[in-house]
């Protein structure tokens, strides 16, 4: 993975000295709220509903295993002992005192760490892939460019206060993991014959009030052009993106306001000038950045592993369901992927405790290269691990609370924190993943379901991605009560599609039990192999509506 | 009273006087226009002697004052509030694209802690609105590295 050198650990520590500063004179009265509000926004500060929220970026979801101690040792020391796994692959500690954020920012900055830009109207944490260089349907890996992007960002004079947050995502495989159409630039890498690798940009998609799937802007980019054409974005966004109203100051809205093919000019023109200025990188420099994310030197596959599996599916039925629930096919025959997953029955969604962070980092030093990734579906992956060691793993884990066989089922699902945390919810999220996680308990039942991702959102502001859920949940207030909306059809994926919904909110207490109603149908009229996305997408909402309000 | 502002990080008095429709002027002081003054005026501004300069909002379209910019001495750009970065973009565009060379202030919502950021997109001069701010050399360069 990529390593800090002198000019990355330099600019973190004076980073954590001026926030220092920031909050030093902020405490003493000297600077305002209002001066201070996008300052602390800037390092991934919020002011919540109990204490200061501080999101830390964890840059493509992928961390080494003394980052992950460090994030324990944090939530030991200045925490509640546990943190929280957010839908863009970063974490967040909801109850620090502001006094100790500047220490806490001092810590992570001795393992490479950092909350820059993880909130504010700036370039946020660039997400991938998260099984990014494990798989074998990928064409490149896609997180040297978002590296090379991260640095480009960081503290970026020219696009430190935009009209709007800006979130980017790079997918390398065929497989899109990183809901890339559903971010203000989404990167997927692609080969061109005459040219090699290079990306195609979409531009325009997101979530929030608006939700709109991203358009292509262009279909073949160098890849050493990346950081120009960026740039030329960025800057058209900066000077023309919506500022009235925070609503509509996404670039969605621009891209929607002027048509795909005017923005698209207005961006090429603007390129023309910034394509040959020095902005970019150089071929030699980006071989280099690749270096850092070769892969591992793999055992060759003898056999042995699929040895020990069928002995230990075998003699453990809950190893085998896990196994096969859980665990995914590697590039390397002698390897599988493990989803650990952070959806236990009774937790919130993407909770850890400090206990589960060291433990998880002790699995990855043993079995996985020291090495933990971080979902935007809230769960952790150890990518590398040995088909022989499986076994050891999911003891380990079956300790920690972390095996629920649930990867890919309805109760993997994806939830904000809501009314819980978030001063801007207006709904819970929590207590409804609760609910579900409660009715829908029989793991033969979800098996039998396949693959379904639900998503809640406690607002508007969709940071549970509620709109491409398969079934989204949106949280609303009526007249002070919690009301929710229900979606079908959304995906983030490839086929990235937006939900339809289905009829009016349904009362609190009644969400699992309309989902339940809606699942039934799927039983009823699925067909041979067909998913819960497919059925919906072949029949419409129409069946499954009138029996949701029957 | 004269203006104190920065030059640099060096406090200095302000030697410019914002032309309004109702203004007087003096030949002591340099002549300071508003966008759509200069653009209306240009020919018969450019036509009097003294040195002179346009104040932009950030609306307002860099380009058109290429023709001009050799005989500027300043341009001042306005950020209305501190969270709003469109002057960043007219700054860079001014010094990176159209070559501009005399002293590009900030006006304005001018914060001590943005100062880096105007510093590194072209800007050298700071009209910051609270005057008990003395010293701004340490808020112009908190890092000694950069990434762009």
């Amino acid at each position: 993975m990529y390593q800090y050198s002198a000019l990355d650990q330099q600019l973190v520590d004076e980073r954590v000295e001026q926030f220092r500063d920031q909050t030093q004179r902020f405490l003493a009265g000297e600077l305002s709220e209002e001066a201070f509000r996008p300052l602390r926004l800037m390092n991934g500060l919020y002011i919540q509903t109990h204490a200061p929220m501080l999101r830390v970026a964890i840059p493509y979801g992928l961390l080494a295993s003394d980052q992950l101690r460090k994030l324990a040792h944090i939530a030991r020391t200045y925490d509640r002992s546990f943190a929280h796994l957010t839908t863009r692959q970063n974490i967040q500690y909801n109850w620090l005192k502001l006094e100790d954020v500047p220490d806490v920012l001092e810590e992570l900055s001795r393992v490479e760490m950092h909350a820059i830009q993880t909130s504010g109207n700036c370039i946020r944490n660039t997400t991938a892939d998260h099984l990014a260089g494990v798989v074998a349907d990928e064409l490149d890996d896609p997180r040297p460019y978002c590296e090379i992007i991260r640095q480009w960002s960081t503290l970026h004079p020219e696009f430190s206060f935009l009209p709007r947050k800006f979130k980017i995502a790079v997918s390398g495989s065929a497989h899109d993991r990183a809901a890339t159409q559903v971010h203000d630039i989404g990167i997927y890498l692609v080969n061109n014959p005459d040219q090699g690798i290079g990306f195609r940009i979409l531009v325009g998609g997101g979530l929030g009030r608006t939700p709109v799937i991203g358009k292509v802007i262009r279909d073949f980019l160098p890849r050493h052009q990346l950081l120009s054409y960026l740039e030329a974005i960025l800057r058209i966004y900066n000077q023309q993106g919506r500022r009235d109203n925070k609503y509509k100051a996404r670039i969605k809205i621009l891209v929607n306001a002027l048509g795909i093919d005017t923005f698209r000019d207005l961006v090429e023109e603007e390129w023309l000038h910034l394509k040959d200025s020095g902005i970019d990188l150089g071929e030699a420099e980006i071989e280099a950045m690749r270096q850092f994310f070769q892969p591992f030197e793999y055992i060759a596959d003898t056999g042995e592993g699929e040895q020990a599996l069928a002995r230990s599916c075998q003699d453990s039925p809950a190893f085998r369901i896990w196994y096969e629930r859980n665990t995914q096919e590697h590039k390397a025959g002698a390897y599988r992927i493990v989803n650990v997953s952070v959806k236990a029955p009774g937790i919130a969604p993407g909770d850890l405790t400090d206990a589960q962070m060291d433990g998880v980092a002790a699995l990855a030093d043993n079995f996985s290269f020291g090495q933990v990734r971080v979902t935007h579906e809230q769960n952790l992956v150890l990518a590398d691990v040995r088909k022989v060691d499986l076994h050891a793993v999911w003891k380990g884990l079956v300790a920690l609370d972390l095996s629920t066989p649930n990867i890919g089922t309805l109760t993997d699902l994806i939830c904000c924190p809501g009314l819980d945390y978030c001063s801007l919810a207006n709904a819970s999220s929590i207590p409804i993943a609760k609910q579900i996680g409660d009715r829908f308990d029989d793991l033969d039942y979800l098996y039998d379901l396949g693959d379904i991702k639900i998503k809640i959102s406690g607002c508007m502001n969709a940071c549970g991605h509620h709109h491409v859920g398969h079934i989204g949940i949106l949280g609303v207030d009526k007249k002070g009560e919690e009301w929710y909306q229900i979606t079908l059809g959304g995906s983030a994926e490839e086929d990235a599609s937006l939900g339809k919904i289905i009829g009016p909110a349904v009362a609190k207490d009644q969400v699992a039990e309309t989902i339940a109603k809606v699942l039934d149908v799927y039983i009823a009229v699925r067909q041979e192999e067909e998913t819960f996305l497919q059925c919906v997408r072949r029949l419409g909402i129409a069946p499954f509506k009138e029996a949701a309000y029957a | 009273m004269r203006n104190r502002i920065f030059q640099g990080a060096t406090a200095v008095e302000d030697q410019w006087q914002l032309v309004e429709e109702d203004s007087t002027t003096s030949a002591e002081v340099h002549l300071l226009y508003h966008y759509a003054d200069w653009i209306e005026n240009r020919a018969t501004y450019l036509a009097q002697p003294g040195a002179k300069g346009v104040l932009l909002s950030n609306t307002d379209d860099v380009a058109s004052l290429m023709p001009d910019l050799e005989r500027l001495a300043l341009i001042c750009i306005d950020f209305p509030e501190a969270v709003d970065g469109r002057g960043y973009s007219q700054a860079r565009l001014l010094r990176d694209r159209l070559g501009y060379s005399g002293e590009l202030r900030a006006v304005g919502e001018v914060l001590v802690d943005q100062l880096f950021l105007m510093r590194r997109c072209g800007f050298d001069a700071y009209a910051l609105p609270d005057k008990n701010v003395e010293c701004i050399s340490k808020y112009l360069d908190p890092f000694t590295v950069k990434y762009q």
